[in-house]
């Protein structure tokens, strides 16, 4: 297992430079996210155009795999509906958790960078905790309409 | 005699490493260095021998068989006990309470002592206390109605002994203070505390987890109320420690926890409650535990506990000069009397980040809030990198991840 399996240039790149970041005021929804075991933070921020994801920001502390997943996914999930941000959420606890000589799905983007981390359990909350801030952002959103994507 | 400069010559740790089996595991394909002792030690063959051994020729339940093998375990249980008094330098084998660990032994005497706390009473505990040494308190006020006062520590790491001797009030009851901050490494001055208690009324429960392996200790010389600590933190098996308490204490107590061999005689009417230390023991002990407990103090004292703490303040030293001169490294926790620990940062890289590298360069350190967050608040980091040392550590262990280290700015220069 190779160092740069699960530090590829794409998650160092967006560790230091993370896309998106800051706070969007005003927002349609946002949602705090934290693991306490480790400290990270991350607060979501989203702009909602009917169903579709039309701007989001992040910020917060955390780990390299933390900071470049929240980051990516902001990237990846800005102008996608519910559904499509749902199915790809899937994809990428899958890709997160499958074993390790398991094929990485396909259609992730540049998303797969992540998919080190199933060589590291220990890590894998580290790359899963802006999915699920995203979650519960997007079931908090207008108050009626929560529900678990569980 | 000044332990630090003693030399070394006697100190054979290639042979010490021999005793420890799992040093010679490889992680990842890369030698071990393992630099987690504060969290828990390796265990030398002779404990799990000693473990193995009663597993399969003394096993049965204590203090209850009329049969031979019974009565064997209970005298292997009972010497366990006598093996912790005389280490301790305990006067009687009925202030030695065997428990989980240190964090049980805590919450015995929060729950049990601390039933005779009065609201507007005082506990005072300090800033560099591992959770374990807050909680139980913070409950204990919030049944009692008592207040719960924190000594602060200032940027090195050292306890604020000005602010100790303030806070010290006719309402202080208790202070409850860590030896060895395993965060930091502070080697707290519990002597003075102790003293200015004694002179105030209060009493003391000293948490020596982190000393506990790493110098002498001698209960009466310290003259403390309480003293716990884990065998796991000593080269023995986990899940069993010690509640050490001054005997005029522990007779005032309420039993804790209900249950067989905490009885002397049970009707649904009256129950009355065996003598000491039994009556804090409910139900079947860590039998095992215990015996391998007393194999780790023999191990220890057989190194001689002096030699391997002038060993690990050696590596402490080598290892602080040479964590100094990495660029972007800063050490958190620089009292003038430290431990054989380092917690550290390095700049631009994660301390979750750093665990991982050096994992997988085959180094084993805690990467997190090390069960003490308000220390973590205290210095405004979310975590630290921590090295800790232990009698096995040699200074390969501290070349590897300083070798590490160099691979981690490598990946994130």
């Amino acid at each position: 297992m190779d160092l740069k399996d699960l530090y590829r240039d794409v998650i160092l790149d967006h560790n230091k430079k993370p896309r998106n970041f800051g706070k969007l005021e005003p927002c349609d929804t946002s949602a705090d996210g934290h693991n306490p075991l480790c400290g990270d933070r991350l607060t979501l921020t989203l702009r909602i155009d009917g169903d579709t994801v039309s701007d989001v920001r992040f910020e917060g502390q955390g780990c390299a795999i933390s900071t470049a997943s929240a980051s990516l996914m902001t990237e990846a999930i800005k102008g996608l509906d519910e559904t499509a941000i749902t199915t790809l959420s899937e994809m990428v606890h899958r890709a997160l958790t499958s074993s390790s000589d398991a094929a990485i799905p396909e259609g992730l983007g540049k998303l797969a960078a992540l998919a080190g981390v199933r060589e590291y359990p220990a890590r894998v909350k580290c790359a899963s905790l802006c999915w699920h801030t995203l979650t519960a952002a997007l079931a908090r959103r207008d108050g009626s309409t929560a529900v678990s994507t569980e | 005699m000044n332990l630090i400069d003693r030399p070394l010559a006697h100190y054979d740790v290639e042979r010490v490493r021999q005793d420890f089996p799992i040093l010679a595991t490889t992680i990842r394909g890369k030698r071990l260095a393992f630099l987690d002792t504060a969290a828990s030690s390796q265990r030398p063959n002779s404990v799990i021998e000693a473990i193995v051994h009663y597993e399969r020729h003394l096993h049965a339940n204590v203090h209850r068989g009329v049969y031979e093998l019974s009565q064997k375990a209970t005298d292997a249980f009972e010497a366990a006990r006598e093996r912790v008094r005389v280490f301790l330098n305990a006067r009687s084998t009925r202030e030695v309470i065997f428990t989980r660990g240190a964090t049980e032994s805590i919450n015995l005497v929060a729950e049990s002592w601390g039933r005779s706390l009065q609201p507007g009473d005082e506990i005072l505990i300090s800033w560099m206390e591992h959770h374990a040494n807050i909680v139980p308190w913070q409950m204990a006020c919030e049944r009692s109605g008592a207040v719960l006062r924190v000594i602060p520590i200032d940027r090195r790491g050292e306890l604020d002994l000005a602010a100790f001797h303030h806070l010290l009030t006719p309402k202080t009851r208790l202070v409850a203070i860590t030896q060895i901050s395993n965060s930091l490494g502070t080697v707290v001055p519990i002597a003075e505390i102790i003293a200015a208690a004694q002179r105030n009324g209060s009493l003391v429960l000293v948490d020596g987890a982190q000393a506990v392996a790493h110098q002498r200790i001698d209960v009466q010389a310290l003259d403390c109320d309480f003293y716990v600590f884990s065998s796991h933190k000593l080269y023995g098996p986990t899940g069993v420690g010690v509640l050490w308490a001054r005997e005029t204490v522990l007779s005032d107590m309420p039993p804790w926890q209900g249950g067989g061999d905490m009885i002397r005689t049970v009707s649904f009417e009256k129950t009355t409650y065996n003598e000491l230390p039994y009556r804090f023991e409910a139900g079947t002990p860590n039998i095992s535990g215990a015996i391998g407990l007393a194999a780790a103090i023999d191990y220890l004292e057989s190194l001689d506990i002096d030699k391997v703490h002038a060993h690990e303040q050696a590596l402490l030293r080598y290892a602080t000069d040479a964590l100094r001169a990495i660029p972007g490294l800063q050490i958190i926790g620089e009292a003038a009397r430290k431990g054989g620990v380092i917690s550290f940062t390095l700049e631009q890289v994660h301390p979750h980040d750093l665990g991982t590298i050096l994992d997988t360069e085959g180094v084993a350190v805690r990467a997190g809030h090390h069960c003490a967050m308000p220390v973590m608040d205290f210095f405004g980091v979310p975590a630290t990198a921590r090295a800790s040392f232990g009698c096995y550590t040699n200074r390969e262990d501290v070349d590897q991840l300083i070798g590490a280290l160099h691979r981690a700015l490598e990946v994130f220069g």
